[in-house]
């Protein structure tokens, strides 16, 4: 089938393009034409008229928790890539905290089968020790031949020092990134940010200071190893500066912030809406300031939504007891371009290389170049649409936002992959 | 004048006017509590279910001794452990009583911020019988009626909090009802059972159980409770009541220094024998003035719609 993008804007700071109104021909998928196209092949395709909306490299979620196998109540592979693709992203990563746990090839198999017609690419993070119990070191080598792109014990970081130092050394041979949850378990067992706010809530205190030491002890055993390590979901303003100044000092360290992160604080918590439990915990405005710093500085590469899919009967729970973790897939884009391209904050180039061209440099997956020939791969959105949330639209299987009724500036329209479109709320095969 | 809310989740937010009609209103039904015939027909016609997740003697009884005494029809429901490990969700609970038409549920839970989800899914006058470590607005009530009783005034008032405070709903209610009411409140305990910000709420903090005797007019001493040893907040009983029990010779510094606890009392702990049967403490008139300060509560709630 012929498909003809019309009147787009086409940017991809990965491949240096930035063009004004030009309309993309697709045959099959693939890009055939880019600019003047024949007025011939007008007659034989479908026409989308795009007037000035941006066609960027789609975008790569690397933090998004699936569910499947163990939770299918909560979410599946296809209504998570469902949800992938009505939020903007042609590619997703699916962190290994499923039951079983995502610790070998077998599962990894199972993983690719169900995704394989997707519209939306699964890559799979796997445990970094089986059962993530942090114990025994997982089949790392055969996990990287079976197709995982990184490794973490999700959820927990890596136990001991020493697993760490294992695990580092020996992903170093495949060239795997170690993606940590950053928090020190002896100082966990609280159930929102200490603060003024926990003591005035009586909820258990979790203490900045948890994800700040296991940061500074992965920075350690990262520039002791030469290991990679990949910081999951930074919340402190501590950890930024500890990040950045590692990245000066030549360590090879990445990290990612979750919109939650850099748009909430824990004053959201007065409510005691469970919908706000999560963990990281939402922090202070100082951290929130010094996240959106990081991002603008560089010292934070990416942004993920850390999709976590809860029931919502699990979510009625008393504060204290319910699970945390809020979804994010739909409305990541909205709060990314609302909170910092709007603000200013980030330009389109920086938003770009956040959520569509730094993820995949961290997992090496090859970055959509925009060349004839090449499979289009791309999330066309709209800057200046202004919508709201709309929780019963979400192709999620869950519904554990805060963000429902939000007011938003910007949105993708749509997302073309793998020869197929996702428009309109429907997909269509091109 | 009515209170100003249909609830009471805790004192954080409750104005100066409607601690001020509770106390007065307290007063009446204090005398009550002398009378032969302790009982009134205020609430007749009501019904009031006391639903305790937790374990709870002094507080349940004192509450369901108010509302006999107000004459409302009274439902105990116990419920050992959390909704969690049992079958049933609070939500499913909460929908089942209130189905069966009461107008007011006492509630005691281990999880903060419970008292005011059920003001979120039911129609019942909610009142907060302590929720886990956030607060427990009648029991600083009773604490504010006993002193006001004994100092005519709570205005100036110079009260410490000793013990655990980071895990006392007992502390936070009264620091709000004391700081509201005008009178200077400090805390002193171990300093890991003080909580990181509390200094932020408006209280002094001093380690010296010593010179929180020399300087307050009011102690108002925590129960220890046993489970914090195992959490390693402190390092032995022995060495907590060394250097923060309450005994007579420390008293020695300020001998006209009143003594309040919210008990139960773990005597030759937090408070030895001595001072807990002695002239400083007013423990028993906190019991009895408990029971006024609930009949109050409800009565006012009860009667506002």
């Amino acid at each position: 089938m012929n498909l003809i993008l019309k009147d787009v804007n086409l940017f991809n700071p990965f491949s240096n393009i930035d063009q004004k109104k030009v309309s993309v021909l697709l045959k099959d998928g693939t890009i055939s034409k880019i600019g003047n196209i024949d007025s011939k092949e007008f007659e034989n395709a479908e026409i989308f008229e795009l007037d000035g909306k941006y066609v960027v490299p789609g975008f790569m979620d690397m933090h998004v928790h699936l569910r499947e196998p163990g939770r299918e109540d909560e979410e599946t592979i296809i209504t998570g890539s469902n949800a992938a693709a009505n939020g903007g992203f042609t590619e997703i990563a699916c962190m290994p905290n499923t039951s079983p746990a995502i610790d070998s090839a077998e599962i990894i198999n199972f993983i690719k089968k169900h995704s394989k017609k997707h519209l939306v690419n699964v890559y799979p993070i796997a445990a970094a020790s089986m059962g993530r119990n942090g114990e025994v070191l997982s089949p790392i080598a055969e996990l990287f031949e079976a197709g995982v792109v990184g490794l973490s014990d999700d959820g927990v970081a890596i136990k001991t020092a020493s697993l760490l130092r294992k695990v580092l050394e020996y992903s170093k041979m495949y060239g795997l990134p170690i993606i940590e949850h950053c928090e020190d378990e002896t100082l966990a067992d609280g159930a929102m940010n200490e603060g003024i706010n926990s003591t005035q809530l009586g909820l258990p205190p979790l203490p900045s200071v948890s994800e700040d030491l296991i940061v500074s002890r992965d920075i350690l055993m990262a520039e002791y190893t030469g290991g990679k390590i990949h910081i999951a979901h930074i919340s402190t303003k501590k950890s930024v500066q500890l990040v950045k100044e590692a990245k000066q000092n030549g360590i090879n360290i990445t990290a990612e912030v979750t919109p939650h992160h850099f748009t909430l604080t824990d004053d959201s918590l007065k409510s005691y809406d469970t919908n706000y439990k999560m963990n990281p915990p939402l922090r202070t405005e100082e951290d929130v300031n010094a996240v959106i710093e990081g991002l603008k500085d560089g010292t934070i590469d990416c942004i993920v939504s850390d999709h976590a899919p809860h029931s919502i009967e699990e979510k009625e729970e008393e504060f204290q007891y319910a699970p945390n973790g809020i979804i994010g897939l739909e409305t990541m884009i909205g709060l990314s371009l609302s909170e910092l391209y709007h603000k200013k904050i980030l330009s389109l180039k920086e938003i770009v290389e956040k959520l569509s061209i730094n993820p995949r440099k961290i997992l090496k997956i090859s970055v959509p170049q925009f060349s004839v020939g090449e499979l289009a791969n791309f999330t066309i959105i709209d800057l200046d649409s202004v919508w709201t949330v709309d929780i019963s639209k979400f192709k999620s299987k869950s519904r554990n936002t805060p963000f429902d009724k939000k007011l938003l500036n910007g949105q993708s329209v749509g997302v073309v992959n793998n020869k197929q479109m996702f428009i309109d709320g429907a997909f269509v095969n091109i | 004048m009515p209170l100003s809310s249909r609830h009471l989740l805790g004192l954080q937010a409750v104005p100066k006017d409607d601690i001020q009609l509770i106390l007065e209103t307290a007063n009446t039904f204090r005398e009550v509590l002398e009378r032969p015939i302790k009982k009134v027909p205020t609430l007749q016609g009501k019904t009031i279910v006391n639903l305790f997740y937790e374990n709870s003697t002094r507080t349940r009884i004192s509450f369901e001794l108010a509302e006999k005494r107000l004459s409302s029809d009274t439902i105990n429901f116990s419920h050992s452990a959390s909704s969690v490990k049992k079958g049933e969700s609070l939500k499913d609970t909460i929908r089942n009583i209130e189905a069966m038409k009461i107008d007011m549920i006492i509630i005691r839970h281990s999880a903060a911020g419970t008292p005011l989800y059920l003001t979120k899914i039911c129609s019942a006058n909610i009142i907060n019988a302590g929720d886990g470590i956030h607060e427990h607005p009648t029991q600083a009530l009773l604490d504010m009626y006993s002193l006001k009783e004994r100092f005519g005034k709570l205005e100036g008032l110079k009260v410490c909090i000793v013990g655990d405070v980071a895990h006392s709903r007992v502390a936070l209610s009264n620091i709000y009802g004391l700081k509201t009411m005008g009178a200077i409140v400090s805390v002193c305990g171990p300093s890991t059972m003080i909580p990181k910000y509390i200094e932020k709420l408006g209280v002094s903090v001093t380690y010296d159980i010593d010179e929180a005797i020399r300087e307050n007019d009011v102690l108002n001493v925590l129960r220890i409770q046993l489970e914090r040893k195992a959490g390693g907040y402190f390092p032995s009983l022995r060495e907590y009541a060394k250097y923060f029990g309450i005994t007579r010779e420390r008293l020695d510094n300020n001998k006209d220094i009143t003594i309040l606890h919210p008990g139960p009392i773990n005597r030759g702990v937090e408070i030895s024998s001595e001072v807990a049967d002695g002239n400083n403490q007013i423990i028993l008139h906190q019991v009895t003035n408990g029971v006024a300060i609930r009949m109050a509560v409800l009565y006012l709630l009860g009667t506002l719609n």
